[in-house]
């Protein structure tokens, strides 16, 4: 057991850490309200292409596809630099977190060929088509129809609160194959071209009153078949990689965003009002504060472990759901936090507000954790049936 | 970066977890635990057998050369098996003073499994814990070539199990650390009755009584503070192993009994406050790890790491246990089930050197004074 880095993750680390100073673009304002400052597509680009470019991008994927080779604590330890210097994410989460480690465990040579490189410098941005009006949490209900025709197959259906749907190139899809087989059974893994005839895409409003999500209505959209990754009704299984990965090392940007927002709480409530009283000062609000510093320590330390299980399987561990569950309930205890100690004022919102309306968009957007990437109660299933041996619940 | 045991501590967690399942499996605690002795005398020659009483030690004091992160390995399968005996009062709290003494004998008597030691810090109406030694008015007088010591200790831990105490006491150039024989001192101590019988607390009365000095007032106060660190990074052990045991009871229970035609486990009402409760645990887990490694190392963050692992650890391990008992429906509120025991001890280390709330304030100060 050493928590310290390894002289060679620490030589990478400092490394990081100088390239990041010297690169993170001036016009990135991390204590802005999302809402009102908005970072635009191409300046996102040319920050995701400045990252790959420098090596940074896809350190645990193969050589031959673009990415690195390196150890799993290289990837651990970009994501805490990126989000302690509050630099702006890599656009293509969904293809680095997502579409990219499915291909590589279960694409054929030519799709690993075709989009791999291309998610690392960000020429390619992916989303992912699972959710339906019909099937959120019950993912394999779901109804989107793939026919075959020809060489190819035909999609009709609907998908729903797709990130980054209206700026992708590609599409992660589950549909349906076989409607008579057994609702796991039937389901195939499409890479879906979002600029096909066919596909249309349309903004959904949050109620942080922000278009962070998408619904997809597919019409006669053809997919040739070699876009099909997996098995033909296999695409449960493929999808299950997807999932996981969703909740692999992403545990450790989402920490160390924690603390940064954390430290912005305590610099807040530190702060006094024009009669000299100070939040700080409120037994009640300094219990909560280290209450959140430890929720953050045993998060930090479960990925750690997490992290360790990884390195040694290469598979990620149950851990990570604690790390997503735990998370989103502290993030939202802190945002809830940070309101009351701007008190009455917290009501005031945007260019009114004191934050410019950082945190009142930091709250809102705090109750979508516990239900995007598996709602708690999801999670909560998976816990007690796959880790403690529990009966199933249906 | 690692964040796992290595393969001597994972032998050493199975040579323990063995012993202590072997010979003293919960039926036994329960009748120790409901006795006068409150424990069984010749479990402690064994642990000695097996290092458990001295693997933080250095090799030329008879020691292993580990260090903290081998203990809290013990101290969670200590809690796991319930052992009581003077364990935590031994090697968590008197340790550091012994080995800080000049005199090797009550050291040496500790590793050899024939003595064990306790520590006493809290008075009736003094401090109530390391925290607050400055507050400290048993008073020390010389006698001679020794000491003697006057004034009342309390809420010892295992006082009446250990053979020697090392006592806080002010003398006059300030407080220092005493070595009081209690084999000898029979009226000294003041067993009193205590919600967790497997490990008792006891009241030293002391009056003139001789005493030796160990740490010099100097010295004291640097081996205290290193004292409250590692007790708290290693009650924060014990307690992930009394949670994990408390959580195992009803898991097995949810998963065998059946209501409505169904096992009780897949009513998301149970099986979901079971998943907290693990997930508490895990968290409290990883911040104890942490926390012990730490302490081991000399890192800076030793205190709030060893405060944080105690708020989370001890809270962890009195939800695991409640919501066990709330589990397990009647059956969980029997005498006859250990459950109660796990939860008894639960509250006690819960209740050690200040609740969460206590150490949430320290953390509090340093987060958002100075």
């Amino acid at each position: 057991m050493d928590f310290r880095d390894t002289p060679d993750e620490a030589a990478f680390r400092a490394e990081l850490r100088a390239w990041l100073r010297d690169n993170r673009p001036s016009e990135w304002q991390p204590d802005s309200d999302p809402r009102r400052e908005r970072w635009g597509l191409e300046q996102s680009r040319a920050w995701s292409r400045r990252l790959f470019q420098a090596g940074y991008m896809g350190l645990t994927w193969p050589k031959e596809h673009g990415g690195q080779a390196a150890p799993y604590t290289h990837q651990a330890i970009l994501l805490e630099e990126i989000a302690r210097a509050e630099a702006p994410e890599h656009v293509g989460i969904i293809g680095l977190a997502m579409a990219g480690p499915t291909l590589i465990a279960h694409g054929t040579e030519a799709q690993k060929k075709a989009h791999l490189d291309k998610i690392l410098s960000a020429d390619e941005i992916f989303c992912q088509g699972f959710s339906e009006p019909g099937a959120g949490s019950d993912l394999a209900s779901l109804r989107t129809r793939a026919e075959r025709d020809g060489d190819g197959f035909v999609l009709n259906g609907q998908k729903v609160w797709s990130s980054f749907g209206h700026i992708a190139d590609w599409c992660i899809l589950l549909a349906r194959t076989n409607p008579d087989a057994p609702k796991h059974k039937g389901l195939t893994y499409f890479l879906v071209d979002m600029h096909a005839p066919g596909v249309e895409v349309r903004p959904l409003r949050q109620l942080t009153g922000d278009p962070e999500f998408n619904e997809i209505f597919l019409t006669d959209v053809r997919v040739p078949a070699d876009q099909v990754v997996g098995e033909v009704d296999g695409g449960w299984g493929v999808a299950m990689t997807t999932l996981l990965h969703e909740r692999g090392t992403l545990g450790f940007a989402l920490t160390v965003r924690l603390e940064v927002t954390l430290r912005k709480l305590v610099q807040l409530a530190r702060g006094s009002d024009g009669t000299g009283r100070r939040a700080a000062d409120d037994p009640l609000v300094r219990d909560r504060v280290a209450r959140l510093w430890v929720d953050l320590q045993g998060l930090r330390y479960t990925n750690y472990r997490a992290l360790t299980s990884l390195v040694r399987t290469g598979i990620p561990g149950p851990e990570g759901s604690v790390a997503k569950l735990h998370w989103s309930e502290s993030n939202q205890r802190l945002g809830k936090l940070a309101l009351e100690v701007l008190g009455a004022a917290a009501q005031l919102d945007g260019g009114d507000s004191a934050s410019g309306g950082y945190w009142q968009y930091q709250q809102l957007r705090s109750r979508g954790n516990t239900i995007e990437a598996g709602t708690s109660e999801v999670l909560r299933n998976i816990i007690a049936e796959r880790v403690l041996g529990l009966p199933r619940s249906r | 970066m690692d964040f796992a045991f290595s393969d001597e501590q994972e032998l050493l967690r199975r040579s323990v977890r063995d012993l202590l399942a072997g010979r003293w499996p919960l039926e036994r605690v329960a009748e120790l635990a409901d006795g006068d002795a409150g424990w069984d005398p010749d479990s402690w020659p064994r642990l000695a057998e097996l290092g458990c009483l001295a693997l933080s030690l250095p090799a030329e004091r008879g020691g292993f050369g580990g260090d903290t992160v081998d203990e809290a390995v013990v101290f969670e399968e200590a809690g796991r098996a319930l052992y009581p005996g003077p364990l935590f009062a031994s090697v968590a709290l008197a340790q550091p003073a012994l080995l800080a003494a000049t005199d090797p004998a009550p050291l040496d008597a500790v590793l050899g499994g024939e003595r064990s030691a306790t520590l006493a810090v809290a008075e009736p109406d003094g401090p109530r814990g390391l925290a607050e030694v400055d507050l400290v008015a048993c008073a020390a007088k010389r006698d001679g070539d020794g000491w003697t010591l006057t004034g009342t200790k309390t809420l010892v831990p295992d006082a009446a199990i250990a053979a020697d105490a090392v006592v806080a006491a002010r003398a006059e150039d300030g407080v220092a650390l005493f070595g009081v024989d209690l084999t000898g001192n029979g009226e000294v101590v003041v067993a009193r009755s205590t919600v967790d019988t497997t490990r008792r607390l006891g009241d030293l009365v002391l009056d003139a009584t001789p005493a030796s000095l160990l740490v010099p007032p100097e010295a004291a106060g640097a081996v205290l503070a290193a004292t409250r660190r590692r007790a708290l990074a290693l009650a924060a052990c014990e307690a992930v192993g009394v949670a994990d045991r408390a959580l195992a009871f009803a898991l097995e229970y949810a998963g065998q009994r059946q209501q409505f035609d169904r096992y009780i486990g897949s009513f998301q009402a149970v099986s979901h406050r079971l998943t907290d409760a693990w997930i508490a645990i895990e968290l409290a887990r990883s911040v104890a790890y942490w926390a012990a490694w730490c302490v081991a190392t000399g890192d800076e963050q030793a205190a709030r790491a060893s405060a944080a692992a105690k708020a989370s650890a001890g809270e962890a391990a009195v939800t695991a246990c409640e919501s066990a008992i709330q589990c397990m429906g009647g059956i969980g509120f029997t005498w006859d089930h250990p459950l109660h025991r796990l939860y008894k001890r639960a509250q006690w280390v819960d209740a050690f050197e200040g609740f969460g709330a206590a150490h949430r304030r320290e953390l509090a100060a340093a987060l958002l004074d100075g």
